[in-house]
């Protein structure tokens, strides 16, 4: 049985959303349903999970920088372990910031441009990366998913902009509803992220963080009809992990 | 024999990080026709305690703790002093 580890931090809020979300995917009969636990940050140690999922909401307050804090956290080192060692990590909104301080992502979130805590639907357009939120399938798909961020204006030098986009490890833009990117407008890039980056993976993609909340819309009651998208996209994503880790369980066992 | 130093750490956003913070305090004394104030930055002032053998080894270890937690370099400068 496939198995998600959601770490929750004091002040994560959307820790049983994502509870929810990987419970209800409908990933087939195979490989069974999906097992959810949530680990507390003072724990040291992750039980063998396939995925760790940083959920959003305000780890520590967002005291110093958002995500700050949640890096001394005795779990961040194992969650550093797993990572290192090519297990996969997925960050949604203040998972995502946390990433960025922990330095499995590249950047930081800065506050939006426009100054104002954004709670709305944008839309998303998903990128061709190594990440496994892209596939044949996925690419160039636009998804319509809610947003709910103060700091989610994403930020990188130059030059780290550009290794960004040399390596695709850009895995959604924010763009208008015909998917078309501009970064300038702030209706379709409503933050102001550089490169209208809505999330990111690094450079081998088993490390993916993200702003928006796909997690928040799978249910037609909250998510309407572009809450499909987000099932989908949540789906795709889940089964290439899960896929991806019985082959390598599989493989291990050949060679032992 | 160790002693405690009181510190300080300024720490501020570096040029060109867009600051919303600064750029609203500004268009607010705009509005209020105070438009001889520009180029506002917020930043901010930590006040510590280290106990160290010296001076030099207190601001070393201010340094590992604002390079691990309290500034982000990507966006962040710091300067050490004594309170």
């Amino acid at each position: 049985m496939p198995k998600v580890s959601v770490v929750l931090f004091p002040g994560s809020n959307c820790d049983h959303d994502v509870v929810h979300a990987f419970r209800s995917l409908r990933i087939g009969a195979p490989q069974g349903e999906v097992s959810v636990d949530l680990v507390w940050h003072a724990s040291s140690e992750l039980k063998d999970p396939d995925l760790v999922v940083l959920p959003g909401g305000f780890s520590f307050g967002d005291y110093v920088r958002t995500g700050a804090l949640a890096k001394l956290s005795p779990i961040a080192r194992a969650v550093h372990a797993f990572a290192a060692a090519g297990g996969h990590v997925l960050g949604i909104c203040n998972g995502f910031q946390i990433l960025c301080e922990l330095g499995l992502l590249p950047g930081v979130l800065l506050r939006n441009q426009g100054r104002t805590f954004l709670s709305r639907q944008v839309h998303l357009r998903v990128e061709p990366s190594p990440s496994f939120f892209s596939s044949p399938e996925t690419e160039g798909r636009v998804v319509s998913c809610p947003i709910a961020h103060g700091e989610g204006n994403y930020f990188a030098d130059e030059q780290t902009l550009a290794e960004l986009e040399d390596h695709k490890q850009v895995v959604f833009r924010y763009c208008r509803q015909d998917g078309s990117v501009h970064p300038e407008d702030p209706e379709s890039n409503p933050n102001g992220s550089k490169h209208a980056i809505a999330g990111i993976c690094n450079r081998e993609g088993n490390v993916v963080g993200l702003m928006p909340h796909p997690e928040r819309a799978l249910e037609a009651l909250v998510g309407g009809a572009s809450g499909d998208r987000c099932r989908e996209l949540l789906e795709t994503y889940a089964k290439a992990v899960f896929h991806a880790r019985a082959l390598s369980d599989k493989s291990a066992r050949i060679s032992a | 024999m160790s002693k405690s130093f009181k510190m300080q750490v300024l720490v501020r956003l570096k040029p060109g990080v867009l600051d919303v913070q600064g750029k609203a305090v500004e268009s607010s004394l705009r509005a209020e026709g105070r438009s001889v104030v520009t180029n506002i930055r917020i930043g901010k002032l930590i006040e510590l305690e280290v106990r160290a053998d010296s001076e030099a080894a207190a601001r070393e270890e201010i340094s590992a703790l604002c390079n691990k937690l309290l500034v982000n370099s990507i966006i962040e400068d710091f300067e050490i002093r004594a309170a």
